[in-house]
């Protein structure tokens, strides 16, 4: 006001930051925590609770997807065995969470709570990081890929029969509710000081979506902080050439080793979040097809190596797979009813009726979908600006005129 | 600190399986000279080069630079020392930006932790400002900085074998090793190139090169070693080396 070049300049900054496809998939999506409460509530009202649910599991993915891309996009180590880190999170909290410790030698239960086991969870993940990463450290590519996948399968597996100690393939149940810390009731309203209260989430979902909100926030933040960071530069120099980021004095062995264990401590945050969330876990949650490629898939397809693609990536693929398909026969039969086509929706003969039918064609339905994305945008949704301005304009014309007349 | 070598090689022999690509060379690099180190294809000279950034364990032999004991240190050891390289077959990080290729080499100099990087401490910040200003002057040294942002794959041949230069000289070397640095220049690009090592050199650096171009290793060398068949078959000033009978045979043959 008293300054009459503030407005263009403000002005000027929106535009500059309309421009930057990031910044507005962030804003989108702050938008989109805000208002997708809002809008639950008013299309589900009491029911709007499921909708949060599916919102707050979805964000466990987001957040094995930020990981994974550490891993993946950034490092650029295969590594299919992402799912053992989220079980070995969420058997953390399972274990140390609940009663269940009384049923095994130990006979005490240990109930620590949930704000202490996020960043146990989240240091036994990079723990295993670790062994995981170290007899890897030779390997490339494909190779890389078979071991992290056999460490994958390995994981749960150990989890499965180690059934004196993790109750088998009954998995535990009945963990710790999580309970508001004190710091958000506080010792200033007069209570005593204590570490948490007896505020326990319950079977609402709202709080576990604050969470999983605020965890994801606080994760993009890190994630992007290390990108930006002389580590995250070692990690893509390492991914473009070993032998020369060697030369340029980077320890490929001490920047892999970070990269695994880094990016193995995001799901060891997920996992015990997951299971917090759940109330009860069991080996089958971290399954290979269930989980490790999935989370892949998020990756790839949301844009490897850019952060706010891969969240895309996460929630699409989420939603895809857990909402879209399964409605997929109910749509498909009261499609067809309304414009007429009504018999297709009963049996006859071999044919089981087009909601059984499409039920039936549920993975080849996202297969195709997934096929087809990668058809038409190979680089992912969202790549990193720089790579998507590479394929599709290809060398700048600038270069082929220094090329031809120097 | 002033001991007149920067770099001896004593000795040095690389097998690999039954073939001897580096066979017992002795040599010494002086300190602040632009040496040399010639032969015809296949003689060993990268072999070489990567017996002492690191890359390959010598067989037999020893590799001192700055009276340290380096041999069979690991590649980022030695790059840390102060060894810094090119590569023949260009090796930049394709899908990072000029300047990030650049800031990979001030890696080793920069002391942020991993705590520093993950919440951005202020020291970190102002390592960051600082490393981002000094790869920029070397991109403005080698005539780079308009193309800070592009990714290195999209510059044209000559300006990448000049960012390699840019990103080896981040590391803040003491000896420089180029690996034919003007293989595929122009007249042009060569001048400029031999003008930069001369630069270089001003400045207080060793350089170490392997080249073919013999206008360029006769103009800017100071000394030169020849090998042939992994073997040294020479060792002096250009002109001693020029008239030496084994080099003439080595390059053209005994009729020569």
């Amino acid at each position: 006001m008293s300054s009459p070049g503030r407005v263009p300049r403000l002005l000027g900054r929106a535009r500059r930051l309309t421009r930057n496809r990031d910044a507005i998939i962030y804003a989108i999506l702050i938008a989109g925590v805000f208002i997708v409460p809002a809008i639950a509530n008013f299309t589900q009202g009491t029911s709007s609770g499921v909708v949060l649910d599916q919102v707050a599991n979805a964000g466990v993915f987001v957040l094995l997807a930020i990981g994974l891309n550490i891993v993946v996009g950034f490092a650029g180590l295969l590594d299919l065995g992402y799912a053992a880190f989220f079980a070995i999170g969420a058997y953390t909290y399972a274990m140390l969470g609940s009663g269940w410790l009384d049923v095994t030698a130990i006979h005490h239960a240990v109930h620590i709570p949930f704000w202490i086991l996020l960043f146990v969870g989240m240091g036994l993940a990079a723990l295993f990081g670790l062994i995981l990463g170290a007899p890897t450290l030779r390997l490339r590519g494909d190779y890389l890929a078979i071991v992290t996948l056999g460490f994958g399968e390995i994981v749960p597996r150990i989890f499965r029969i180690k059934i004196e100690w993790t109750g088998g393939i009954n998995g535990i149940t009945a963990l710790d509710q999580p309970t508001l810390p004190v710091w958000l009731t506080g010792p200033w309203a007069g209570q005593d000081f204590a570490l948490t209260r007896n505020q326990v989430f319950g079977l609402d979902p709202v709080p576990y979506y604050v969470l999983i909100v605020m965890l994801i926030a606080v994760s993009v933040v890190l994630a992007t902080n290390l990108y930006r960071s002389r580590l995250g530069r070692a990690w893509m120099a390492i991914r473009e050439d070993e032998v020369a980021a060697a030369a340029m004095g980077v320890n490929p062995v001490i920047i892999k080793l970070l990269a695994f264990s880094i990016g193995a401590s995001f799901s060891g945050f997920a996992g015990v979040f997951f299971a917090a969330k759940l109330g009860g876990i069991d080996p089958t949650l971290f399954g290979f097809q269930n989980v490790s490629i999935v989370i892949l898939v998020m990756v790839v397809l949301g844009g490897m190596g850019n952060i706010s693609g891969v969240i895309v990536g996460a929630i699409g693929v989420y939603f895809l797979q857990n909402v879209i398909i399964p409605q997929l026969p109910i749509w498909t039969t009261g499609a067809a009813s309304s414009i007429g086509l009504s018999f297709l929706n009963n049996p006859n003969g071999d044919w089981a009726g087009l909601g059984d039918e499409v039920q039936r064609l549920n993975f080849i339905i996202f297969g195709l979908i997934l096929v087809g994305t990668m058809l038409f945008r190979p680089q992912g949704l969202f790549p990193s600006q720089l790579r998507q301005a590479e394929l599709t304009k290809g060398t700048s014309d600038q270069s082929v005129f220094d090329a031809s007349t120097s | 600190m002033s001991q007149p070598v920067i770099l001896g090689i004593n000795g040095l022999t690389k097998r690999f399986l039954g073939l001897t690509a580096v066979d017992n060379v002795t040599f010494d690099v002086k300190r602040n000279e632009i040496f040399a180190l010639i032969g015809p294809n296949g003689a060993g000279k990268t072999t070489l080069f990567n017996c002492v950034t690191g890359l390959f364990a010598p067989t037999m032999g020893r590799v001192v630079f700055d009276g340290k004991d380096i041999t069979g240190s690991r590649p980022h050891r030695v790059a840390k020392l102060g060894i810094a390289r090119t590569f023949q077959n260009i090796r930049l990080f394709d899908y990072m930006t000029v300047i990030e290729n650049v800031l990979v080499g001030e890696h080793s100099r920069m002391h942020a932790k991993l705590w520093d990087s993950v919440l951005k401490t202020p020291l970190e910040r102002r390592e960051e400002k600082h490393v981002r200003e000094r790869a920029m002057e070397l991109l403005r040294f080698v005539g780079l900085e308009r193309h800070a942002e592009n990714y290195a794959r999209n510059l044209p041949y000559g300006q990448q074998r000049r960012l390699e230069i840019a990103r080896a000289l981040a590391t803040d070397p003491k000896l420089l090793l180029l690996d034919e640095p003007a293989a595929g220049f122009t007249p042009q690009e060569k001048a400029e190139l031999m003008q930069l090592v001369q630069r270089l050199r001003e400045q207080g650096l060793t350089i170490f090169m392997i080249e073919h171009d013999m206008k360029i290793v006769m103009g800017v060398s100071e000394r030169i070693v020849v090998l042939d068949h992994g073997e040294k078959i020479a060792e002096g000033t250009p002109e001693v080396v020029r008239r030496d009978q084994r080099v003439i045979e080595a390059y053209l043959g005994k009729s020569a």
